[in-house]
C-alpha cells in the first residue's frame, strides 16, 4: 500500500477513536453538564445532608443554577457545610432558604433553593441562613410509627380503663 | 538424601529462572523506553504499525462491541425489569463499558489479534537470522523493529478501546431503545447523570492505555526471546496470548481497586 494511503487510513483510525472519547464524555458521560461559566460561590449548613454528594446539582424552580462544589464536617457546629457553586447571573435574595430534596423516590438528592423576599441579594461567600435537612426514611418511618402508637394508646385508654372500674 | 538435595535445586532454580526472566523483562522494558527517540525521528515507522496493528483489529473489535452491547441491553433489561427500575439501562451498559467491558475484552481480543502476530513476526525475523543481519548492518533491532511495534501498540490500544465502549453503548440503545422500548430519554438521560467524565470515562481510557502496554510489551517480550525454531515460534505465540490475557485480568483487578476502592 501507497505511503499516503496508509497516512489516510490510520489518520482516519486515530480521528475514530478521537471521536469515541468524544462520544464517550459527551453523550454517556456528564462532560455536557459541566458549566465553565464564572460561579460565585455559597455555603450552608445543614443538620443532615442524608446522602448528598459532591457535584450533586443546585436547583431552584427545578431549574439546575449550580453545583455542590463541597462538603465538610463543623466540629463546633456538628453540621454539615455545604459549599455550593452558583453560576453567576442568577442572583437570590439574602433571606432564600435551601433545602435537601430528593429527585423521584429513590433518586439522586439534590439542593433546593427557595427564593425569598429581602432586597439584597448573595453575594460572593455568604451563608444561607434558612436551611432544611435531608428526610431520612428511618427518622420518618420511627416517627410515623411512635405517632400511631401514642394515638393508639391514648385511644384505647378509656376501653382499657373502664373493666377495671 | 541426594533426592530432597535435587527438590531443593530444583526449586531453587525454578524460582531463579523465574526471578531473572523477571529481571530480564524489565530491563526489556527500560531497552525499549530508552530507545523511543526514533519513535519521535521517524515518526512513519509508527504510524505504518499504528496501521498494522490498530486498523486491522478495528473490524473485530467493533463487531465485539457492537454484541456485548446487545448483550448488555437484553440482559440488563431482563434483570432491571423484575425490579422495576429499566430506566437505569442505559447507565447499567455505560458503565459497564466505560469502566470495566471495555478495556479488558478489547484488551484481550488485542492480545488474540495483534499480540500474536507481532510475537509471531519478530519470532520469524529471529529464525530467518533477519535481526542478525541487522545487526551486521549496524542497525539495531530493537530499535528499528520493536520500539516502533511497541508505540504502534500503545497508541491503538486505546483508541480502539474506546471504539469498543462506543460501539457498545450504541449496541445497548439498539437493543434496549429500538427493540424493547425503553424510553430513549430517561436512556440516556439517566445515562448523563451517573457516568463521571473523570471517574469513570477516563479511568477507563487509563487502564486500556496500562493494558496496552501490558500486551505490546509481553508480544514483543515473547517475539524477542523465542527459540529460532517453528517449534519456538509456535511456544511464544501461545505464551503470548496466555501471558498477555492473564496479566490482563489480573491488571484489571489492580486497577479497579485503586480506582474504584472506596
Amino acid at each position: 500500500m501507497s505511503r499516503e494511503k496508509t497516512d489516510f487510513w490510520v489518520g482516519l483510525f486515530v480521528l475514530l477513536g478521537a471521536a469515541a472519547v468524544v462520544f464517550l464524555a459527551l453523550k454517556a458521560g456528564n462532560l455536557s453538564s459541566f458549566s465553565f461559566g464564572a460561579t460565585y460561590s455559597l455555603s450552608a449548613n445543614f443538620d443532615n445532608i442524608g446522602g448528598l454528594k459532591v457535584r450533586a446539582p443546585v436547583k431552584s424552580a427545578g431549574v439546575t443554577i449550580g453545583r455542590v462544589a463541597g462538603i465538610s464536617f463543623d466540629d463546633k457546629t456538628f453540621q454539615a457545610v455545604v459549599r455550593l457553586d452558583i453560576e453567576q447571573g442568577y442572583d437570590f435574595p439574602t433571606d432564600s432558604s435551601a433545602k435537601i430534596l430528593t429527585s423521584g423516590l429513590l433518586g439522586e438528592q439534590y439542593i433546593g433553593i427557595e427564593p425569598g423576599g429581602e432586597d439584597k441579594n448573595f453575594a460572593q461567600g455568604d451563608k444561607i441562613r434558612y436551611t432544611q435537612s435531608a428526610v431520612v426514611l428511618e427518622n420518618l418511618i420511627s416517627q410515623f410509627l411512635y405517632g400511631m402508637a401514642d394515638k393508639q394508646g391514648s385511644s384505647q385508654q378509656p376501653a382499657q380503663d373502664a373493666p377495671g372500674q | 538424601m541426594t533426592g530432597i538435595v535435587r527438590n531443593i535445586g530444583s526449586l531453587g532454580a525454578a524460582v531463579r529462572g523465574r526471578v531473572s526472566a523477571l529481571g530480564f523483562f524489565t530491563r526489556f522494558l527500560g531497552r525499549l523506553l530508552g530507545a523511543s527517540g526514533i519513535a519521535l525521528s521517524r515518526p512513519r515507522l509508527v504510524s505504518q504499525q499504528v496501521h498494522f496493528i490498530g486498523n486491522y483489529s478495528l473490524l473485530i473489535v467493533a463487531v465485539s462491541g457492537m454484541f456485548v452491547g446487545f448483550v448488555l441491553g437484553l440482559q440488563g433489561y431482563y434483570t432491571l425489569n423484575r425490579y422495576g427500575s429499566e430506566d437505569a439501562l442505559g447507565l447499567l451498559v455505560a458503565l459497564s463499558l466505560t469502566r470495566e467491558l471495555g478495556p479488558v475484552v478489547t484488551a484481550l481480543l488485542f492480545a488474540g489479534r495483534a499480540g500474536t502476530s507481532l510475537t509471531a513476526e519478530i519470532g520469524l525475523m529471529k529464525a530467518g537470522e533477519q535481526l542478525a543481519a541487522m545487526e551486521v548492518m549496524a542497525v539495531d533491532p530493537l530499535r528499528r523493529v520493536l520500539v516502533p511495534r511497541f508505540w504502534g501498540g500503545v497508541i491503538a490500544m486505546p483508541i480502539l478501546a474506546a471504539v469498543f465502549s462506543m460501539v457498545g453503548i450504541l449496541g445497548g440503545y439498539l437493543v434496549g431503545v429500538r427493540l424493547i422500548g425503553v424510553d430513549s430519554g430517561s436512556f440516556w438521560s439517566q445515562m448523563q447523570a451517573g457516568v463521571d467524565v473523570w471517574n469513570d470515562v477516563f479511568n477507563g481510557i487509563v487502564k486500556s492505555v496500562v493494558f496496552g502496554v501490558a500486551v505490546t510489551l509481553i508480544a514483543l517480550y515473547e517475539g524477542w526471546q523465542a527459540k529460532p525454531t517453528p517449534e519456538g515460534v509456535a511456544r511464544a505465540t501461545t505464551r503470548t496470548v496466555v501471558a498477555g490475557s492473564l496479566s490482563v485480568l489480573g491488571l484489571d483487578f489492580l486497577l479497579t481497586a485503586l480506582m474504584f476502592g472506596n
